[in-house]
């Protein structure tokens, strides 16, 4: 049963990272091809390098990507704290799916609709070009808000909600009440909403596709007109500099959860121990 | 805690100067030009070659004097282009589609015509690209880069003696390793030049007998591709597929060391003409001409030519003895077969606009034919 259950996890592990360590190796490929290993080089790298307009898509993407996340997470935010606070079940339940929509939403339906929308606005202000930044910078506010409030929502919840209570009566105002007491509470949900919505808008292409202007090239976009010929493998390349950033980043978060952890069980201890 | 906080206020602070640089940029005496172009289809200054977009920048700047920043951004298909231009939310300056879809947008009142007084370089392109069916008065396009398909073979698995028209894609001996093209209209082409029936009829009857020939080959085809067809070339995994002049070169350059991959051109077979226009939604028309006439110029477009590997209409790229080198002898033999009738075997062969009724038709042939 045990074996069983090894070969499984290995299967599963195959699975998922087999297509990220292929591509791994053939982006040090001499040669351009997916089937041949013709030697090892940095060839692909140094081209990716000289790429103007790849760099520039990645730079868009990115300043695009830190916008709306930040932008999202400090609206969510908002938005789970005064869900949280609504007293009638009803209301928070229809806020709730209101809220859900976007989520559950076909991408392919938010981004036409989308664009209808900022093509009837831009007609109504009598512009000549109504898609820019500013709309892709919407729309990604759009479809990453819900799943910052369903992070930090929770988060809300668990909270002992005499905790900011007895902070006002030792004299706190709710502003800061909420700063000194709730804030650092809830921040796990927040940051996990922040990189959720930043992996989010790092690698969305439909919705992009239909709200982007005639200026702003976003990395997914660039990737995917490449197929008149065909992939480059620098891209390959660039997606191995993009897994890796990523993962350190993700090995730094858990790193920081785990003294979070350690430090939360200290001081349990600490409580109990008096 | 208070770092975190202290680390997220100060990324927000960033961004929004980030931004704001961003938004920056747009404004002042700098011209913008808007061009929408294929993925990978302009020299991008990789690998030692010319900056193309860069290049006419500074060259801009010298010539007249004043700042322009030339947005570009790419589109995958013909008809995403038309989407976006359709939905009438951007603006672009120059545009480069396909022939059948230029005939469409021409049709749609979508196009400018072209003055020709800022594009001296038109001179250069060779008289056989004039006067195609997609514009017949040569008013509204100019030829960027042509092709032909051909048929792509591994020699080390054909027979040199089973060379030789499209009877190849169809011959039972390589069952299981023949590549189709997976897009309806170019499955067909193929079906119909080697039953030598009119890609254009409006004929249902003939249709259908496309489709039968198609419905024979399903049995000996391994796979139906469209990009795909490049690793399944270069690994040996297939040995015989249909694909464009330029790509084949892209596939030797990757071939693995038991394949040695051939091309010739069957008759009669598909052109294709990519061409630069000027949408109807241009905000400076004459900058667009300008950056035509520029893309024309020897220059710009050799350092092109050699990036995309497609042939170029432009005297002044396929007479070049530089360019000629770098290409070399078999590929300039293959990428630039006899021009002198072109125009007549484009009118008579090449794909155009089907009406909706018989798109519709193909594809219901084309969905029978994947799907029993």
């Amino acid at each position: 049963m045990k074996s069983i259950a090894k070969v499984y996890t290995a299967i599963i592990f195959v699975f998922l990272f087999a297509p990220i360590a292929i591509l791994l190796v053939f982006s040090f490929n001499e040669g351009n091809s997916l089937s041949v290993f013709s030697g090892f080089s940095l060839y692909w790298y140094e081209e990716l390098i000289g790429d103007s307009n790849t760099l520039e898509a990645l730079r868009n993407t990115l300043v695009l990507a830190l916008c709306s996340s930040i932008l999202s997470t400090i609206m969510g935010t908002a938005a789970a704290v005064g869900m949280n606070k609504l007293r009638s079940k009803p209301m928070r339940a229809a806020m709730n799916t209101v809220t859900n929509l976007p989520m559950v939403n076909p991408e392919i339906i938010t981004g036409i609709s989308l664009m209808l929308m900022f093509v009837f606005v831009g007609r109504m202000m009598g512009l000549a070009t109504s898609l820019n930044f500013g709309t892709i910078l919407i729309a990604h506010i759009t479809f990453s808000l819900p799943f910052v409030i369903l992070q930090v929502l929770p988060k809300l919840r668990q909270m002992d909600k005499a905790l900011p209570e007895a902070a006002m009566d030792l004299g706190c105002t709710p502003l800061r009440a909420f700063l000194k007491v709730e804030l650092p509470e809830i921040f796990p949900g927040i940051l996990t909403g922040f990189i959720m919505a930043f992996t989010l808008s790092l690698d969305d292409f439909v919705i992009s596709y239909f709200t982007t202007g005639n200026g702003f090239e976003t990395l997914p976009i660039r990737i995917y007109s490449m197929t008149k010929k065909t992939v480059t493998p620098k891209m390959y390349a660039l997606a191995t500099i993009i897994f890796f950033a990523i993962l350190i980043l993700l090995l730094l978060s858990n790193l920081a959860d785990r003294d979070e952890n350690e430090r939360q069980k200290a001081r349990r201890k600490e409580k109990a121990d008096r | 805690m208070k770092k975190k906080l202290l680390a997220l206020a100060m990324a927000l602070v960033m961004t929004v100067s980030l931004c704001l640089s961003l938004a920056g940029c747009g404004g002042g005496d700098t011209l913008t030009l808007n061009v929408y172009n294929w993925g990978e289809y302009i020299s991008d200054g990789s690998d030692g070659s010319l900056d193309t977009i860069k290049a006419f920048e500074s060259w801009y700047k010298e010539t007249y004097g004043q700042e322009v920043k030339v947005n570009y951004t790419t589109f995958a298909s013909n008809e995403d282009m038309y989407a976006k231009l359709k939905s009438g939310a951007v603006s672009y300056d120059v545009i480069i589609p396909s022939d059948y879809m230029i005939a469409r947008l021409k049709e749609e009142d979508m196009l400018l015509p072209l003055n020709f007084d800022n594009i001296p370089n038109y001179e250069y392109i060779n008289e056989s690209f004039r006067g195609l069916y997609y514009d017949e008065n040569n008013e509204y396009s100019i030829p960027y880069t042509y092709g032909v398909v051909g048929i792509i073979y591994d020699a080390n698995q054909v027979d040199e003696a089973d060379v030789g028209g499209w009877d190849l894609m169809w011959n039972e001996k390589y069952a299981g390793k023949i590549l189709q093209f997976n897009n309806s209209r170019d499955a067909f082409g193929t079906a119909m030049y080697k039953d030598g029936i009119d890609v254009n009829t409006t004929d249902k009857a003939q249709w259908d007998q496309a489709l039968q020939s198609l419905l024979d080959q399903r049995p000996l085809v391994k796979a139906y591709v469209m990009d795909e067809i490049f690793n399944a070339m270069e690994s040996g995994e297939a040995s015989i597929g249909a694909y464009y002049a330029g790509d084949y070169f892209t596939m030797v350059d990757a071939q693995a060391d038991n394949v040695d991959l051939q091309f010739y051109y069957p008759e009669p077979t598909n052109y294709f003409v990519d061409a630069m226009c000027i949408p109807s939604c241009c905000q400076n028309q004459e900058l667009a001409e300008i950056f035509i006439n520029y893309m024309l110029g020897e220059e710009a477009a050799i350092a092109n030519a050699e990036y995309i590997w497609y042939a170029s209409p432009n005297s002044l790229v396929y007479e070049n003895e530089t360019y000629q080198e770098d290409m070399g002898e078999e590929a300039m033999a293959i990428l630039y077969p006899d021009t002198a009738d072109f125009s007549t075997k484009y009118n008579q062969l090449a794909y155009r606009n089907l009406d909706n009724e018989m798109l519709d038709y193909m594809n219901t042939l084309w969905e029978t034919l994947k799907i029993n």
